[in-house]
């Protein structure tokens, strides 16, 4: 079962080789085990999982299962949950029982899949190590002493570490494929809407964006199916007629546009990344795609647009923790601006700080037009270097991330270098463009190369069979840390 | 020196939603504390807000009977502050692109009438409320009216005078709830008022510094705030000091305005849209939907009352200073108009308006007094406006005399009966009816001349006066009921 895709589970399910429950427990035993090895989980609850797996059981022997009933799926910590613990890598909401399920976890329960435990990440999803979470880091499944990237570091560790089958995560500047390329899987943020975000905690509004992890395009396909749909409980939500993301996955991409932005095989990628993604894109020259150079002039200006506007949102977005109602607050304080100032210097941890202090910076008095007005036209004209690059291309093709995964404590002192990290990421999310990273090689150091696929609105599913294809013609997604296989 | 005041009101009115501009929690009044507070209320970690059309429909309805433009695409923008009673951190409120922009409304103070401008209302949720007593040493958070939905309206500084704003304010106050938009109850905080004050030198062009006064829960203490708050500031300024611009609450146990924040100390609300909630679009279709479901406005219904029912400028505007009144005027109208007690030509104009005028007489009137002198509301009112025709039309019909109508008024008020012939039962049981039999009317008029041979006298000296106590002993003598022309033209025959 290790090494098993929701497809391949799903059909053991079906064909009555395995229960649910004996998924579960395989999975709970996995994570229990390694999963303190790599911290990947802040909250693990067998009694919950295994009730859940029971129901799936039951709904298997009825014969009305789909392709998720009876899978467990790690969730992100960031989604709330009904009676789970729900922490965002805060101490802030370290005490904080979900009572309601967001949207994703309600779509993904009604599709039958098992929750299987709450991932470690970065507190409020701020950070690209995982290093920032008050559970402690999540080390890399390849190497123990490297971070897995971030912030959805849990969920991508475990899916690398084969403690789940699949995960969700959400991506805001690259918090899925980020640390999907450091730690060797496959990671998917939709379009801008596409997955509501009722009941998954609030970093920066216009950005953030729920996606799967999984081994393979075809179970990110199969879990995007059940994450993505309306929601009239968030209004950016985007009122679509369902799709089948697994629908095109077969399709041959002989012809299939490549765009390569000038911008992104720019310098500070590490040689070795640049080297597997050449490799890569030979393969797709093989599969008969076309590749186009197209230029995103204004990429260069994504990490600082990136770093204005998110922590703006998320100093206002924060400021609900405040001590008052739930969540963390100060033992000792005398007035109340005192325990607003004890709660929140308490309750969160440095790199939140620095975000709430940049993002009450940049909306202030005077410095509005200059900051947040500024960005956000510099957000539209970025937009614009897609819409144009989208006339020549059907996909986007280039580096995840500008090196692999790196050293705990290597960037912790220097949040630009760690801000760095990102630049490839971010653009996608400032433009709301679906982005996906896919393994794609490895380093000298055995360290897992992401490939991104970034492709027009809504064209999940031809991302989706670009993705397959390839890995219908390579075997990098299924490789797997040594260490995890005992 | 002359010295002239400035006055600029900003009005919250909350909107008659039956849930909250954001969450499907309900805003009913009254409610066990923090019991209608969904986790949007309270503002869990993960929840987002969803903007009520209602609301949306009711500052549009607003926006059309102020004859302002509805801005097709506004914002919702987040004002951020800490407070305890703000769940989130911050409000949500329409800051750079409000929905309602301009419009105008008309205030009558004594004879003037005058034009106010409104700057703009927009949409904007409410806090919660910080109970500070009875928690020994703590505060008490209550969040059901955290998110309950407001209009915020505000007006150019174009008053000049207390009296002025308490005018707009009433008029204002009078609109939303003859739109149907707010129940206007002002104990229960549905319409809030902050004035904005200064004083100029009469004459000066230039607007004086402004001091904003907030807590005017009535009319009276919006009146009262700013005769105090310009008092004060003339005596600083005569005194050659400065105005401070600030902000100051009204405390109306004593009478005064003190300050409560500085304009130095004010906070940055670091203003920015709030990315949970795309641009408000507003199509033409949706603002032509609400334009037909409106109710007819005061200002076109006291052009109509003028023209169909004759009645005159000044009570066309008392008639619809209140939906109820105007609706109770007009169905007395009507009926009086259907009744046709005089014989007019059938759907005569001139019937219509001596009809229509005659009830309008009586509304503002005998009924109005009665309201006045009971406190009671006119949709409460034990007269119905069909009886209160019915009562006019024996009148008419000089079956009662006016004085009569009056008791047959007052009894139907204290002993309510709704049945169709209660007028006339009342007139018959009582036996009210006016008597119009000239022989038996002689007959009286020939006792009470003998009877007063001085005021006979009098009269025959030229003293109008005497003429009248006769009229008086005649209806003395017959209860109220002697028919009052027949009884003048009978005097005056035998006296010539």
């Amino acid at each position: 079962m290790l090494n098993f895709t929701i497809r391949q589970l799903g059909a053991e399910l079906a064909a009555r080789r395995v229960s649910s429950v004996e998924i579960a427990r395989y999975f709970l035993q996995r994570a229990t085990r390694l999963g303190k090895a790599f911290n990947a989980f802040i909250t693990l609850d067998e009694e919950k999982t295994l009730t859940q797996a029971r129901a799936a059981d039951a709904l298997i022997a009825t014969g009305k299962a789909g392709p998720l009933t009876g899978i467990p799926v790690a969730h992100k910590d960031i989604f709330c949950a009904e009676g789970w613990r729900t922490t965002c890598g805060s101490k802030m909401l370290e005490n904080f029982i979900a009572p309601y399920d967001a949207h994703v976890i309600g779509r993904c329960k009604a599709a039958g899949a098992v929750v299987l435990g709450k991932t470690n990440m970065d507190e409020f999803a701020m950070g690209s190590s995982n290093e920032t979470s008050f559970y402690g880091p999540v080390r890399n499944p390849w190497n123990t002493e490297m971070v897995p990237g971030g912030s959805s570091g849990g969920s991508a560790a475990a899916v690398a570490a084969r403690l789940a089958p699949a995960a969700t995560g959400t991506d805001t500047g690259g918090s899925i494929r980020q640390p999907a390329a450091l730690s060797g899987v496959c990671g998917l943020k939709p379009t801008y809407g596409v997955c509501s975000r009722y009941g998954m905690i609030a970093f920066a509004s216009s950005l953030d964006q729920a996606g799967p992890f999984a081994k393979t395009a075809e179970d990110l396909a199969l879990l995007l199916d059940a994450m993505a749909g309306f929601d009239a409980r968030d209004s950016t939500s985007l009122e679509r007629v369902p799709e089948d993301y697994a629908r095109d996955l077969e399709k041959p991409i002989k012809g299939l546009r490549i765009g390569l932005p000038r911008e992104l095989f720019a310098e500070g990628m590490a040689p070795d990344v640049a080297k597997a993604v050449d490799t890569a894109l030979a393969e797709f020259r093989k599969l008969g795609c076309e590749p186009v150079e197209v230029s995103l002039p204004n990429m260069r200006l994504a990490v600082p647009v990136y770093y204005v506007l998110a922590p703006a949102e998320a100093s206002s977005n924060l400021a609900r923790y405040d001590g008052v109602r739930y969540g963390y607050r100060a033992p000792e304080y005398v007035d109340l601006l005192d325990m607003y100032k004890k709660t929140r210097a308490q309750g969160f941890g440095a790199e939140v700080k620095r975000r709430i202090l940049i993002g009450t910076y940049v909306l202030s008095h005077g410095y509005y037009d200059a900051y947040y007005l500024k960005a956000q036209q510099l957000r539209r004209l970025i937009a614009n270097d897609f819409v144009a690059a989208f006339r020549q291309c059907d996909v986007i093709l280039g580096p995840t991330s500008p090196t692999t995964a790196f050293k705990i404590g290597e960037k912790a002192a220097d949040p630009v270098q760690m801000y760095l990290s990102d630049i490839y990421t971010i653009p996608a999310n400032l433009a709301g463009l679906p982005a996906m990273s896919i393994p794609c090689g490895f380093d000298r150091q055995m360290l897992p190369v992401g490939l991104q696929i970034i492709g027009d609105y809504f064209s999940e599913a031809r991302m989706l069979n670009t993705a397959h294809q390839y890995q219908q013609a390579t075997d990098w997604h299924m490789k797997m840390p040594e260490d995890v296989t005992s | 020196m002359k010295w002239e005041i400035v006055v600029g009101l900003e009005i919250h009115a909350q909107l008659s939603t039956t849930s909250k501009i954001f969450s499907g929690a309900p805003t009913a009044f009254g409610a066990a504390p923090n019991t209608q507070a969904s986790a949007v209320d309270i503002a869990l970690p993960g929840v987002l807000p969803v903007l009520n059309k209602g609301a949306v429909e009711r500052a549009v309805r607003f926006g059309l009977a102020v004859d302002a433009t509805i801005n097709r695409r506004s914002v919702f923008a987040r004002k951020n502050y800490f407070y305890p009673d703000l769940p989130k951190g911050y409000q949500i409120s329409q800051y750079e692109l409000p929905i309602v922009s301009g419009g105008a409304l008309n205030i009558v103070v004594g004879d003037a009438e005058k034009t106010v401008r409104i700057t703009r209302a927009h949409l904007e949720e409410d806090a919660g409320k910080s109970l500070h007593e009875d928690f020994r040493g703590m505060s008490g958070i209550d969040l059901n009216r955290a998110g309950t939905p407001l209009l915020e309206i505000v007006s150019e500084p174009d008053m000049r005078s207390a009296a002025e704003a308490v005018a707009y304010a009433k008029s204002l106050h009078s609109l939303v709830r003859w739109i149907g938009i707010c129940d206007g109850n002002m104990q229960e905080g549905s319409f809030r008022c902050d004035a904005n004050v200064s004083v100029r030198p009469q004459g000066s062009g230039k607007l004086g510094t402004r001091c904003e006064i907030k807590n005017l829960n009535s009319f009276r203490f919006l009146e009262q705030a700013i005769e105090y708050e310009a008092r004060r500031q003339i005596e600083v300024l005569e005194d050659g000091g400065t105005v401070v611009q600030e902000t100051r609450l009204y405390d109306p146990d004593k009478d005064e305005t003190r300050p409560m924040r500085t304009k130095e100390d004010a906070m940055d609300y670091r203003y920015f849209p709030d990315p949970d909630l795309p641009p408000l679009e507003v199509s033409e279709q949706w603002i032509t939907e609400v334009k037909i479901a409106m109710p007819e406005l005061p200002k076109t219904m006291g052009r109509r009352f003028i023209e169909d029912y004759g009645v005159t400028t000044d009570e066309a505007r008392l008639l619809t200073s209140e939906k109820n009144l105007a609706s109770y005027f007009e169905a007395a109208a009507r009926k009086l108009v259907a009744l046709n007690p005089a014989g007019w030509k059938t759907n005569s104009d001139e019937g219509r308006r001596y009809y229509g005028s005659i009830i309008a007489k009586g509304v503002m009137g005998l009924l109005a007094a009665q309201l006045n002198k009971t406190g009671m509301d006119v949709e409460n009112s034990p007269v119905h406006a069909l009886q209160f025709a019915l009562i006019h039309a024996r009148m008419i019909e000089e079956i009662i005399t006016s004085k009569n109508a009056r008791e047959v008024f007052y009894e139907l008020w204290e002993s309510p009966n709704h049945k169709d012939d209660a007028v006339d039962v009342i007139i018959g049981r009582r036996g009210l009816r006016q008597i119009s039999d000239a022989g038996a009317l002689e007959k009286i008029v020939d006792q009470v001349l003998a009877a007063n041979p001085k005021s006979v006298e009098e009269f025959r000296a030229g003293k109008e006066k005497a003429f009248n106590a006769l009229v008086g002993q005649v209806m003395k003598a017959t209860q109220g009921k002697a028919n009052p022309t027949q009884v003048n033209e009978l005097l005056r025959r035998k006296l010539s």
